[in-house]
């Protein structure tokens, strides 16, 4: 069913009945939405990012000042320096909670992303014997929470002798079935057939058809499963909290040992709260819009 | 996002099967090798180490369940199900499932009722989208560990900030950490504050690609905006939102994080007024006990829990989403 456009309406139901869809019209291209959609979506932004600015409210201010005034002062006060610098220096190894959590969080989604696209890219465009079969799998394990084989994958890493290690972190975060299925999605409409028949005629090996010309063209989907991953390990705590314990944390592990030992002196914590969230901070101003225009890239196939 | 209608698509876009050979030699021999090979080749690095951290551990799960086995002394003998046993008895396994339940509605269903209506704000044709929509994802980018350490300030009992401005427009302070109820409340609003944004997103992601002459069609009949929302949007954007549904109930019955860190202590409370299930789990596997056995059987339950909720959610949306109009979806084929 065809919707009869504006000018449509015009031509059959006059002027006004033109004007008044016009007007009406919820949806269309035309039309700015009124003062109150602004109003509701300042008030939602406002709630979503005060809390982060109360944090760093509270890590400027010091300890007494916080315990005697639970509401704070809405201007930062002059402490912040010197709590990080007291974060920094706790015997919670800060900085090497900071250096693992880059490392982890740098290597699997630098994993994820590569494995990802070459699985995507097989199963969206070659063929081969049980490839349905196998990608049926891959999306019914989306649905498997993978957190519930703890106590085994603990095992599994005591047996290999990786406990406190950083590997232990890093291999079960190397794969994500969302990954897979995520580019298979994109790649099955953004890389037509005609360019891999193309290279393979001039007689490209798989794996050049791969690098040349499917990887440049998974780039947007690619970039944003990147920042998922990389938000997903950095804020991953459940299982670096069992396998990693306290001698070699990654930041949330850091921040929970902050909170066991230092729970009195909350401008500490805050300290440690926003010192953790700067970086990701930074790279969602910088790549903010990538990621956001990628979530909306993988809606056009709704 | 992630719908699972496009895999059957995916066949009949087949190329003709490889090109007729040339010339036959070596080089032939290894293309065709090439091609045969290398899709698997492509594909094992995910089922490899899905199999070994993934599907493994959870089979794994059960024989481990069905067995003495403790942390330090590892294996111990076969116990059928002892182990389920035990902990059925234990009135700590029943309150966390009732604190994971109840902090699980408590959080999901806002949380997506606020996404579904912010999504259908922001899919207006706004100044500065992009603004509004790195807004709302703000919160995501911070570690639920430091949400809960936030909002574990904002919730304190004697000097908190809520209770605070109770305090001015006069009510009594709230027990947040001391009852039932507030401490699920306080969890689960760490939970909508991260979360929401994430949902709108993806949701919003399903909205726009929602072909907009249905809309034109239906302000022609003389559609209001919400009948527009009620009869066209919500079916268009079903797949999304079953998907959506499935993924915060994984996550909204696993959930440790937040409840763990609400207090230093990350028992779940003094009476395990907020302790959940994970929470249970970890205690059970990792606390004193150090029962692998016994922490292998919760998280086998909760597992079957989640299949369980996890389904009926999924008949529920797709229920709620087709039937609020049957005549749209008939029209509207994609």
């Amino acid at each position: 069913m065809s919707a009869p456009s504006v000018p449509y309406i015009r031509q059959t139901a006059g002027a006004g009945a033109a004007r008044a869809a016009k007007r009406s019209r919820g949806h269309g291209s035309e039309r700015r939405p009124g003062w109150v959609t602004y109003l509701l979506l300042t008030a939602s932004v406002a709630i979503f990012t005060l809390p982060i600015y109360y944090a760093f409210l509270l890590a400027s201010s010091d300890a007494s000042t916080i315990a005697q005034n639970p509401i704070p002062s809405l201007i930062p006060q002059g402490n912040f320096f010197e709590n990080v610098n007291r974060v920094l220096t706790s015997d919670i190894n800060f900085w090497k909670a900071l250096t693992n959590s880059v490392i982890v969080a740098v290597v699997t989604s630098a994993s994820v992303v590569l494995f990802s696209t070459l699985a995507g890219f097989a199963f969206a465009k070659l063929r081969f014997r049980g490839r349905n079969g196998l990608l049926l799998f891959v999306i019914a394990t989306t649905a498997v929470p993978t957190q519930l084989g703890i106590v085994p994958l603990f095992i599994v890493m005591a047996e290999l002798g990786w406990l406190s290690k950083l590997i232990a972190v890093i291999v079960p975060g190397l794969v994500t079935a969302f990954g897979v299925f995520w580019m298979t999605q994109y790649l099955e409409s953004a890389l037509p057939y005609e360019l891999i028949e193309a290279a393979r005629v001039d007689g490209a090996s798989m794996i050049r058809t791969f690098w040349s010309i499917a990887l440049p063209a998974a780039r947007p989907a690619a970039v944003m499963l990147g920042l998922f991953a990389f938000v997903g390990s950095w804020t991953n705590f459940f299982w670096p909290f069992i396998v990693l314990g306290s001698t070699n944390p990654t930041l949330p592990v850091a921040l929970q040992l902050l909170q066991a030992s230092y729970f009195k002196d909350m401008s500490l914590i805050m300290a440690g709260v926003v010192l953790s969230a700067i970086p990701l901070l930074v790279l969602f101003v910088v790549a903010g819009r990538q990621l956001v225009a990628g979530i909306m890239a993988g809606a056009v196939k709704g | 996002m992630a719908t699972s209608t496009t895999q059957p698509r995916a066949g009949r876009q087949l190329p003709d099967s490889p090109r007729d050979p040339r010339r036959v030699g070596f080089s032939q021999t290894l293309g065709r090798w090439d091609v045969k090979v290398s899709p698997y080749l492509y594909i094992s690095p995910f089922f490899l180490l899905f199999a070994l951290t993934g599907l493994f551990p959870l089979a794994y799960t059960a024989y481990v369940s069905v067995h003495d086995w403790h942390l330090l002394g590892g294996q111990g003998e076969f116990v059928g199900f002892e182990n389920f046993a035990f902990v059925f008895q234990e009135p700590n396994f029943w309150k966390g499932l009732r604190n994971t339940f109840s902090i699980f509605l408590l959080s999901t269903i806002p949380q997506l009722m606020v996404a579904i209506v912010l999504a259908a704000l922001l899919d207006a044709n706004l100044r500065a989208k992009t603004f509004w929509r790195m807004g709302v994802l703000v919160p995501y980018v911070i570690a639920p560990v430091a949400v809960s350490l936030i909002f574990g300030k904002v919730f304190a009992d004697q000097s908190g900030l809520a209770n605070a401005m109770l305090g001015i427009i006069g009510i009594d302070p709230i027990k947040w950490h001391g009852d039932v109820l507030p401490s699920h409340l306080a969890v689960a609003t760490m939970v909508n504050f991260r979360w929401t944004g994430y949902n709108t997103l993806i949701l919003l992601a399903a909205m726009q690609a929602v072909p907009r002459d249905l809309y034109e069609a239906a302000v022609i009949d003389g559609a209001t905006r919400l009948r527009q929302f009620l009869s066209i949007t919500i079916p268009q954007i079903r797949p999304t939102l079953i998907f959506v549904v499935i993924t915060s109930t994984i996550g909204g019955l696993q959930i440790f994080d937040e409840p763990r860190m609400f207090d230093q202590l990350g028992q779940g409370g003094g009476d395990r007024q907020w302790m959940t299930v994970t929470m249970y789990i970890y205690e059970l596997g990792f606390g004193n006990s150090k029962s692998f056995g016994r922490a292998a059987a919760v998280a086998w339950v909760l597992f079957l829990i989640i299949l369980a909720v996890g389904m009926l959610n999924f008949w529920l949306t797709r229920r709620i989403a087709s039937e609020s109009t049957p005549t749209a979806r008939k029209k509207v084929k994609r």
